[in-house]
């Protein structure tokens, strides 16, 4: 067994620290607390293919891997959660269907100035019937010559409004349940898209979470993504590896609260000597760390098994629900390490504790995480 | 146009700690990153290679075989080639050994335009071996470049002094070394990356592969003689205090800011 990255993933993720540190982290808390879209971080990822690291050269992307795309979507996440999650929905749910299902043809037109971060990517499965149970699609697609004419709305759409492109899925074919679903590839400013409600949300508050309106909106057949009836297993499978990039997410949130918090037990006096002296709160540091360990562990072992053709449905599952439980658990210590002054916006921990909840949310709940599981263990 | 980048592999000296007893640097577990105003060298030559595209930018570094990581770097951010001079016979240099090695292995590239060195190194700090190069191979220098034209067959360079400037101009080759003012270096980027693994363009010579005195080589090649190190004294700030009501000491307050020139 190797636990050693790669040369080029060692050097990913300092490129990434540094990024991180210089470029975002200084807009973090102004971001967070206006919630507005930092389109700035897109454009300076782009310059430096952040947006298309898993993908070929050829097709746009850095010619990188899934490593250390997860390397960096923890590495933004350790300083600002929102550029996190903007790079991991771009790449594993913007990206990656096309990548994988899509036509040498839709590859041209749309991957490759996505994975170039020319353009940015979404992906729009969840309805205001169908979270958890996406299978309830109530948007529809309707043949129509050589369109297919789509009606119905999405929501909790990250990078809505914000992204070019958007994988949709709709139901094709009522009668078939999970087997009428298809997925499409939606640009933005098609006649009868268009943008509803931005959400306001507790975290990644500079993430745009949006509602997606079809009304009439008229999609030229050449771009079905994948076949006709296969946009639930497209949807699925997209998320399998969405969960990579939001494992890694909470990872990096996770990290990012430790870092700050040992930090700040070095700097704080209280008693007359600092806190890092006190026992009660080095186990309570050790255990963190050793959490945020096994996490990382789960989340590189998900990402190793995708970037390698090894299953990873159950190993995303895993890391996703660990991750985001660590990432949930440790914030809030975090914010107890820190006393008052965690409780205030003058310390990151406190948006750091607001970002965490999400990873227990999005791209399927901590009980769909078990749900995907237990189903490995029992059938 | 060619244009030749020395840099350095230095330990990032914000993760530095000092050992209490011996006063040296503690340098197991900390990491290496280019030397910071070598990063800005280096982001000169590129963008000097943005604008002028048949710009061949190759960079040279002496150090052990780790500091093949940094040349790796150098090629990620946007570098051409890379020369890494690696022996045992280079190990234990002081600036002139350095300047010696790295001066022969420039004579044996050849054909050059400009050299930028950083102005100094953040382990050492002699800002010495960017203008001992010059020197070793006989071309003009212009140290502490702040800003910098690039006119037909010869630079226009502005040097920062600690309280002015001067604007020199010099005829082609010559040698800058880059202060942190420069310019904004990039990043490597994540295709660079991967590129720069995969291409492996780093040279690696040893004192055999090219013409170079050997007797200037090395610690016995080496003049300097590290008698102690140690960390000096804290400099006290120097305060005074103006006495005398609101408009004497605001009256003196003026006398002292002229007589230091700030207004």
């Amino acid at each position: 067994m190797n636990f050693t990255l790669t040369k080029e993933q060692e050097m990913v993720r300092t490129v990434m620290r540094e990024f991180a540190e210089n470029e975002v982290k200084p807009i973090a808390a102004d971001i967070d607390e206006t919630g507005r879209f930092p389109r700035e971080n897109v454009e300076k990822m782009a310059r430096y293919n952040m947006l298309g690291i898993p993908f070929p050269e050829e097709l746009g992307g850095a010619g990188g891997d899934e490593l250390a795309y997860a390397i960096a979507v923890e590495e933004l996440s350790r300083v600002c959660g929102t550029t996190g999650v903007i790079l991991s929905a771009h790449t594993s749910l913007g990206c990656w269907p096309i990548y994988k299902y899509g036509t040498e043809e839709q590859k041209q037109k749309y991957l490759i100035p996505l994975a170039k971060g020319e353009k940015l990517g979404a992906f729009a499965l969840t309805e205001p019937n169908a979270g958890t149970d996406a299978a309830g699609q109530q948007t529809i697609a309707v043949e129509d010559g050589d369109n297919y004419i789509l009606n119905g709305s999405k929501i909790f759409i990250t990078n809505g409004g914000q992204a070019d492109v958007y994988i949709v899925f709709a139901m094709t074919d009522r009668t078939k349940g999970t087997r009428g679903i298809s997925a499409f590839i939606v640009e933005k400013d098609t006649p009868g898209f268009t943008i509803g409600k931005i959400e306001e949300k507790m975290g990644i508050r500079a993430s745009s979470t949006a509602e997606l309106i079809f009304q009439n909106c008229v999609i030229p057949k050449e771009n079905l993504l994948g076949e006709l009836g296969k946009g639930f297993k497209i949807a699925m499978t997209t998320l399998d590896g969405g969960r990579i990039g939001i494992a890694a997410q909470a990872l990096g949130i996770a990290q990012g609260a430790l870092d700050e918090t040992v930090q700040y037990l070095k700097e704080r006096k209280q008693f007359g000597r600092s806190l890092s002296k006190f026992q009660g709160l080095q186990w309570m540091i050790a255990d963190m760390a050793t959490e945020i360990e096994a996490a990382r562990m789960l989340v590189y072992r998900a990402a190793y098994n995708k970037a390698n053709g090894l299953p990873y449905n159950k190993e995303a599952a895993m890391a996703k629900l660990f991750a985001a439980n660590t990432a949930m658990n440790v914030t809030t210590k975090c914010v107890q390490l820190h006393g008052g002054y965690g409780y205030t916006k003058d310390y990151p921990v406190e948006r750091m504790m607001r970002d965490a909840k999400i990873t227990e949310i999005y791209e399927g709940t901590s009980q769909v995480q078990q749900m995907v599981i237990a189903g490995h263990l029992l059938r | 146009m060619k244009i030749i980048v020395c840099l350095k592999q230095v330990p990032d000296t914000n993760e530095v700690k000092i050992d209490p007893v011996k006063g040296t640097l503690i340098r197991e577990g900390v990491p290496s990153i280019i030397n910071p105003d070598d990063r800005n060298a280096l982001e000169e030559a590129l963008k000097i290679k943005d604008k002028c595209k048949d710009t061949v930018v190759t960079v040279v570094s002496m150090g052990p075989p780790q500091a093949d990581v940094a040349l790796k770097e150098a090629l990620a951010i946007g570098a051409d080639e890379a020369i890494l001079l690696s022996d045992r016979a280079f190990a234990g240099s002081d600036t002139w050994a350095t300047s010696t090695a790295i001066a022969g292995a420039i004579k044996n590239i050849g054909d050059y335009d400009i050299i930028f060195c950083g102005r100094q190194a953040i382990d050492g700090d002699t800002a010495q071996v960017g203008p001992q190069i010059a020197e070793h191979l006989g071309i003009p220098q212009i140290t502490y470049v702040e800003e910098l034209e690039i006119l037909d067959g010869k630079v226009r360079a502005k040097r920062a002094l600690e309280d002015g400037y001067f604007v020199v101009e010099s005829e082609m080759p010559v040698l800058l070394t880059a202060i942190k003012e420069l310019n904004e270096p990039r990043y490597p980027s994540i295709k660079g990356i991967y590129k720069a693994y995969r291409e492996n363009k780093v040279t690696v010579w040893t004192a055999n592969d090219y013409e170079v005195d050997r007797d200037n080589l090395g610690l016995d090649g080496s003049p300097t003689e590290v008698n102690k190190s140690f960390t000096p004294p804290g400099k006290a700030s120097e305060v005074e205090m103006l006495n005398g009501d609101a408009k004497e000491a605001a009256r003196q307050l003026v006398v002292r800011l002229k007589e230091r020139k700030i207004i």
